[in-house]
């Protein structure tokens, strides 16, 4: 097994280019499993934790772009350079409750939102959170560099809309303008795989809703349906300007629709009929809070304006 | 096969002929000779090969041999003060609260706890359990754990901020 150790992103591209088989690795929290276990053996290893151009993170027009190698750790603002206060936990507030729900510390120092991406496990803690918020995957190679939309990025179970010679570099997302949720659901608090998690982003300034599910289908997917509903039905209530009470009905079928946007199997972890339940639970749960934090902020302060 | 040339525990150490897909662990167990850090679960889920890398507490088992070339890693062995051998005080405690039954778990534990005190020195318990939530143990149901980490941090506010500044031996 060869190992590669660029020491910057065009030098991670040619070699990725030149050895499209390479599996790049950054936290190891997959990749080490897949070889301690003896279950994959791949020809080369391309170490990618000394690129800096993968570190870090910045804000450009509204948009944030944090770079693939940034840690959960980083997400939750439990480690690193950035204080709590201007981190990115308090821009991307639902990303940093996902992290917050991986693993363990040890686990957090590690894995980071690349790599998390390019697993494009069914059941990868930050994907709710990155369809929600209408994410963009920022893809580079030797040819170039594109932006894949977030649903167009899982292409089945453990497969993504990487090409052989590309690398993950960063993700873009847009400064949230209202509250974000995410919940999931395990055996414990901690080191849990999620039997169905769900993210949720209410996208204030442009009056419309975005949600993510997790563990319940094949990839990754959106709840379009029940997106739709609510922003319609938080539309047509005048909910948005009065901040009114959600009406009870609302929130049920809201959590009907993403329960049936769920596309669940039985397995080692829960049954289908069990994810359907809990996504439903999931859905009228996050709902509830983000609705509750958007009638507390009131005066129309939204995070846009800490993220500008 | 690769070198690896790594500074562990202060010292500077290098290992010949080394798979680049092995892990961490192994180079610390089965080519440095410091079988201190645990080899259980390989897959990150029971936290006893718990090191610092570059001051941050990781499994060593998800570190690939290559990713350490060149860093400063701090392993169990590398604790207790180096003049002397004095234990540190998270070591102390965890034999003084009855925290160790078999053993196995205790050094990922011990660096674990470490790394949380050496940021706050008077945590919460529900912070201990959080710091502590990927470190397994079946013999003790963890009481013994938290009130080592307690008793820990109670000798270590007594004791002050290390002469120096930080807490982290070796790095």
């Amino acid at each position: 097994m060869e190992f590669i150790q660029p020491g910057s992103l065009a030098e991670a591209l040619a070699a990725k280019a030149a050895r499209p088989d390479a599996v790049p690795i950054a936290g190891g929290t997959d990749v080490m499993v897949e070889l301690n276990f003896a279950r994959q053996r791949p020809e080369a290893l391309l170490d990618l934790t000394r690129v800096p151009e993968l570190s870090g993170w910045r804000s450009e027009n509204g948009r944030l772009r944090v770079a693939a190698g940034v840690t959960y750790a980083e997400l939750t603002g439990e480690r690193g350079s950035q204080s709590a206060d201007d981190g990115l936990s308090r821009r991307l507030p639902g990303l940093a409750i996902a992290a917050r729900t991986i693993g363990s510390p040890q686990i957090r120092n590690r894995g980071t939102i690349g790599g998390n991406l390019g697993s494009a496990s069914p059941a990868g803690d930050c994907h709710p959170g990155l369809l929600a918020a209408d994410a963009e995957v920022e893809a580079a190679s030797v040819r170039g560099t594109r932006l894949i939309p977030i649903d167009e990025f899982f292409t089945g179970v453990k497969r993504n809309a990487l090409a052989p010679d590309e690398l993950i570099t960063a993700v873009w997302i847009g400064a949230p303008s209202g509250p974000e949720q995410f919940a999931k659901i395990g055996t414990r608090n901690a080191m849990v795989i999620a039997v169905a998690a769900f993210g949720l982003a209410l996208h204030s300034d442009r009056r419309s809703v975005g949600t993510g599910i997790g563990s319940a289908a094949p990839t990754p997917v959106r709840a379009s349906q029940a997106d739709a509903f609510l922003a319609a039905a938080l539309e047509d209530g005048g909910l948005w300007e009065s901040r009114g009470e959600l009406p009870e009905p609302v929130v049920t079928e809201f959590g009907a629709l993403v329960s049936a946007a769920a596309r669940p199997i039985d397995d080692v972890r829960g049954t289908a009929a069990y994810r359907r339940h809990a996504l439903a639970v999931l859905a009228r749960r996050t709902l509830t809070w983000a609705w509750a934090e958007y009638r507390e902020r009131g005066t129309g302060q939204g995070l846009a304006e800490v993220g500008a | 096969m690769i070198r690896v040339t790594a500074t562990i525990n202060g010292v500077r150490h290098e290992a010949d002929d080394v798979w680049p897909g092995e892990s961490l662990l192994y180079v610390l167990r089965e080519r440095m000779g410091l079988p201190g850090s645990k080899n259980a679960c390989e897959q990150g889920e029971c936290g006893s090969c718990t090191v610092y890398l570059d001051g941050v507490p990781v499994c060593a088992c998800l570190v690939a041999a290559g990713q350490a070339q060149g860093r400063e890693i701090v392993t169990v062995e590398g604790l207790a003060r180096e003049q002397d051998g004095e234990l540190h005080p998270v070591q102390q405690a965890f034999i003084e609260a009855g925290a160790v039954q078999c053993g196995f778990c205790t050094p990922g534990l011990l660096v674990a706890a470490h790394d949380l005190l050496a940021r706050d020195p008077d945590p919460a318990d529900a912070d201990v359990r959080e710091a502590l939530a990927g470190n397994l143990c079946r013999c003790t149901g963890y009481e013994k754990i938290l009130e080592a980490v307690r008793l820990a941090g109670t000798r270590l506010r007594e004791a002050g901020p290390p002469a120096g500044g930080g807490g982290l031996p070796g790095g």
